[in-house]
């Protein structure tokens, strides 16, 4: 791993059963970098995501991580009672961060209108925008995207594509597992 | 390592209980007919009774624990929170616990709270043994909880999974019911079995959280 990689993983591959999933997958993710990863429904990009993020083990490889990083996934982590200004709440919390951004990240992510209504009520895009809110609730340098522009309206896609060019600006990095071109300007694309 | 995430596990566990609504009055429900149905059929004899009441309600406790227990972790792994909480940096054994424990605090010490109540209904004397009993519940539901929790864990991705969380919570139930039931009775070994339950409660406290940790991230992969 280079001096100034946020992450890196080398030679990794995964076995589901009998079907090998993939293999030698490796990359470096530097500063102000993005890569996307593409392949086929059922490929292993989200297994790819998971390794990369120490939440599953490769069957082979091995994954260095030198930054903490945020994790947004298909499924959102939101409670179905829970409403976007509790579930951020909860978060900021949780990362031991002030409460206070909350008001004001709602309104950033074009949710100030349903901030109090429980998520069970929400529509999807609603909710992978309070998901995604998450993202600026602490700077974490490294940002690992399951199919982030899924269920985004035009204005979603473009408030998410807004916040990876800042976040890149400011020597963030993103991996993001991507159908389509979607607008997505990215350095690197691993196919699996 | 900050305490924060753990504090912020045990908060939503605690607020996602009372979110569910009659959902959480189950396990009271279930406590509750479980003992007022006994009676009615072994008879209404009260020596009969006030024998086997403080067993019964053992057995209740044990089994109102597994009506719920499935909901610990289940639908955190289902909603995606539980790999966001799985990379919190906290321990998984502190989250497992802390969920566990406001789990308890709903669903488990209600049933404790109840127990006077029913213990009259088996012709228990009024009196401040019904206060004492209650406590005895109380640290031994404790246990039986957190040993349920491992289950809960293990079953975290399992669709209907309380039977796996029964087979795998009841042989571990044994301990607590058989100290529990002893510290009860009159026999030459009820002067020291309080201490024996709260043994194996402090025992299951130690124990149980990291068995539920192993357990969860193995879910996650």
């Amino acid at each position: 791993m280079s001096a100034s990689a946020l992450l890196s993983a080398a030679d990794i591959g995964m076995i589901r059963g009998e079907r090998v999933l993939f293999r030698d997958i490796s990359l470096t993710l530097a500063p102000g970098q993005a890569i996307i990863l593409r392949g086929a429904n059922g490929a292993g990009k989200t297994t790819l995501l998971r390794i990369l993020a120490g939440l599953t083990r490769a069957e082979t490889g091995t994954v260095a991580r030198a930054a903490p990083h945020h994790w947004v996934a298909h499924r959102d982590g939101l409670k179905p009672h829970e409403t976007p200004r509790e579930h951020l709440t909860l978060w900021a919390r949780a990362w031991g961060q002030s409460r206070d951004e909350v008001p004001r990240l709602l309104d950033e992510m074009g949710l100030r209108r349903p901030a109090d209504v429980p998520a069970k009520h929400l529509s999807a895009g609603q909710r992978r925008r309070t998901a995604l809110g998450r993202l600026r609730l602490e700077h974490r340098p490294v940002w690992l995207l399951d199919e982030p522009l899924t269920a985004l309206d035009s204005d979603g896609r473009t408030l998410l594509l807004d916040m990876i060019a800042t976040h890149r600006a400011r020597g963030g990095a993103v991996i993001a597992a991507i159908h389509g071109d979607a607008g997505f300007d990215f350095d690197m694309q691993v196919d699996i | 390592m900050s305490a924060a995430p753990i504090l912020s596990a045990f908060r939503q566990a605690l607020g996602e209980a009372w979110a569910g609504g009659a959902g959480a009055l189950l396990p009271v429900g279930f406590f509750a007919g479980a003992a007022v149905l006994v009676p009615l059929g072994i008879g209404t004899d009260p020596g009969t009774l006030r024998a086997i009441g403080p067993g019964i309600l053992w057995v209740s406790l044990a089994l109102s624990s597994l009506v719920t227990l499935e909901r610990i972790f289940q639908a955190d792994a289902e909603d995606g929170s539980l790999d966001l909480w799985l990379q919190t940096g906290a321990p998984a054994a502190g989250i497992a616990a802390a969920k566990t424990f406001a789990h308890w605090l709903t669903a488990g010490l209600p049933l404790a709270l109840l127990s006077p109540l029913l213990l009259l209904m088996f012709q228990a004397q009024v009196g401040s043994e019904l206060f004492h009993n209650m406590m005895l519940y109380a640290v031994g539901g404790l246990a039986f909880y957190f040993w349920g929790g491992v289950g809960a864990a293990l079953a975290a991705t399992v669709r209907r999974g309380g039977l796996l969380i029964s087979l795998i919570a009841l042989p571990l139930y044994v301990p607590t019911a058989i100290f529990g039931a002893l510290a009860m009775g009159d026999g030459p070994s009820s002067a020291a079995a309080p201490l024996f339950l709260a043994a194996s409660t402090l025992f299951a406290l130690a124990v149980a959280p990291f068995a539920m940790g192993a357990a969860l991230r193995l879910a996650a992969d």
